[in-house]
């Protein structure tokens, strides 16, 4: 498992843009964001939380289709189903890759895009504890989601529409996380409501991304 | 008789041949004694005036497009646990009329809205989870739609029925959390004195059995023409082996 984990990392690192891409986009939506809204400060002071959020949210979206796709093309995941570990732990270990190489990064880099939107500076802490907290269940809601769509040639467009609902409950709790943290209020219902989350898929849905998988590979 | 003996398409054929006619004839009486009683023969609401006739057909819409969800989800696991083709069928008959039923939902409400809250659509929480119900909906019915395959399709739209399902309550008691409410509170429940005020209670319970009936007439119809459309594949096909 440890291996396979390895693998997907070095895949993404060697095939060029696995740590980039995601936050590049991310740093392009937050900075079209601004040209949208305009450069009010204050404006953007206040959505500066969100708009963080979803960017983050978009761009772990743009690679979820390279989960399991590219591994069907070559016949690797045949190998894999067939392989002594069980598929749960393929999932498991695919989407752990995935968000090593997407969900990270993004919370990394969270707090330094955060600059360019105003970012109230109660709010860098949260956003990058929401992040983190957050983008696990992001990162296995995706799997679930592209496990579902490997089997079809033009899954992507599709993908979304199906994963983009089931990211409803993550965003709206993280919002509320960072809100709170701005605001000074208590924050702590709400991460452990995204925590729950986080651990309930972390739980659930390998199981549900591998029977996804069983039906797409029979 | 058993219930599983409708598993059988030709068994579940041969009943509801009979039965629709009855079902569908009851929807539209139902209906119409409902919408016409409501609409014509109740009075205004001394604030809400004539508008709030549109409540037999809001609550009736929001009620199905729930049920519709759960009908679909308990399809969906008799599909996986018992592998019964109808059942699949049925869910997949279903799912574009619950979303139809949740675009009037929606729809009726924000024309109800625009002259009684002044906006066409707030962020309330039971509207922003009617509105994420919406898109699993679309969701579901385009997964339906992508794949070519019945069996593979009927596998991986049961499985997303599943983990959409525990994502929608989620949302549900998500939005709870994260904004306030404009939204009265439900209309009918059981436990409590006072619900919608009798004049108005027997045509809404009219309306709703209609919608009710409509569902189950409108299903019946899908899944019928669904495992047509089944036969005539097969035959289809035995008829190339045929030739070939």
């Amino acid at each position: 498992m440890i291996a396979l984990l390895m693998r997907d990392l070095t895949l993404a690192v060697r095939a060029g843009g696995g740590f980039g891409l995601a936050v590049a986009f991310f740093l392009i939506v937050t900075s079209l964001v601004a040209f949208g809204v305009g450069p009010r400060l204050d404006l953007l002071a206040r959505i500066a939380g969100g708009v963080l959020l979803v960017g983050a949210l978009l761009a772990t979206l743009l690679s979820l289709d390279r989960i399991f796709a590219t591994d069907r093309e070559d016949g690797s995941l045949d190998l894999l189903a067939t392989s002594p570990i069980p598929l749960e732990a393929v999932v498991l270990a695919k989407a752990g890759a995935h968000w090593l190489t997407t969900g990270l990064p993004l919370t990394l880099a969270a707090p330094a895009f955060g600059i360019l939107l105003n970012l109230p500076p109660a709010g860098y802490f949260w956003v990058s504890l929401a992040l983190l907290v957050g983008t696990p269940a992001l990162s296995l809601i995706g799997a679930f989601g592209a496990a579902l769509t490997v089997g079809l040639r033009r899954g992507g467009l599709l993908l979304s529409l199906l994963v983009l609902p089931l990211y409803v409950p993550t965003l709206l709790f993280a919002a509320e996380v960072v809100r709170r943290g701005i605001e000074q209020q208590p924050t702590a219902v709400p991460l452990l409501l995204l925590a729950g989350i986080t651990t309930g898929a972390l739980a659930l849905l390998p199981f549900a991304a591998s029977a996804a998988l069983r039906v797409n590979l029979r | 008789m058993s219930f599983w003996e409708f598993a059988n398409p030709r068994k579940f054929m041969a009943w509801t041949a009979p039965v629709l006619p009855w079902v569908s004839a009851l929807a539209a009486l139902a209906l119409s004694v409902g919408l016409v009683w409501g609409f014509f023969f109740t009075p205004n609401d001394f604030r809400q005036g004539a508008t709030v006739k549109i409540i037999y057909l809001h609550v009736p819409a929001a009620m199905m497009a729930i049920n519709a969800w759960v009908m679909m989800l308990v399809a969906s696991l008799i599909w996986l646990v018992r592998r019964h083709h109808v059942s699949a069928l049925a869910a997949r008959a279903a799912a574009p009329v619950g979303l139809v039923f949740t675009a009037m939902a929606l729809l009726t409400g924000a024309i109800w809205g625009q002259p009684t809250w002044g906006t066409w659509w707030v962020w309330d929480p039971r509207l922003t989870s009617f509105f994420i119900l919406f898109l699993f909906y679309l969701g579901y019915v385009a997964l339906w739609q992508a794949i070519e395959d019945p069996d593979t399709a009927a596998d991986l739209t049961s499985v997303l029925c599943l983990v959409g399902s525990v994502f929608a309550v989620l949302s549900r008691y998500a939005a709870l959390f994260w904004n306030q409410g404009l939204h009265q509170g439900a209309s009918l429940s059981l436990d409590k004195e006072e619900n919608v005020a009798d004049v108005f209670y027997i045509p809404l319970l009219f309306a709703i059995a209609g919608f009710v009936l409509v569902f189950v007439a409108l299903v019946l119809v899908r899944t019928r023409t669904e495992i047509r459309a089944r036969r005539l594949h097969a035959l289809a096909m035995r008829e190339r082996m045929a030739n070939a």
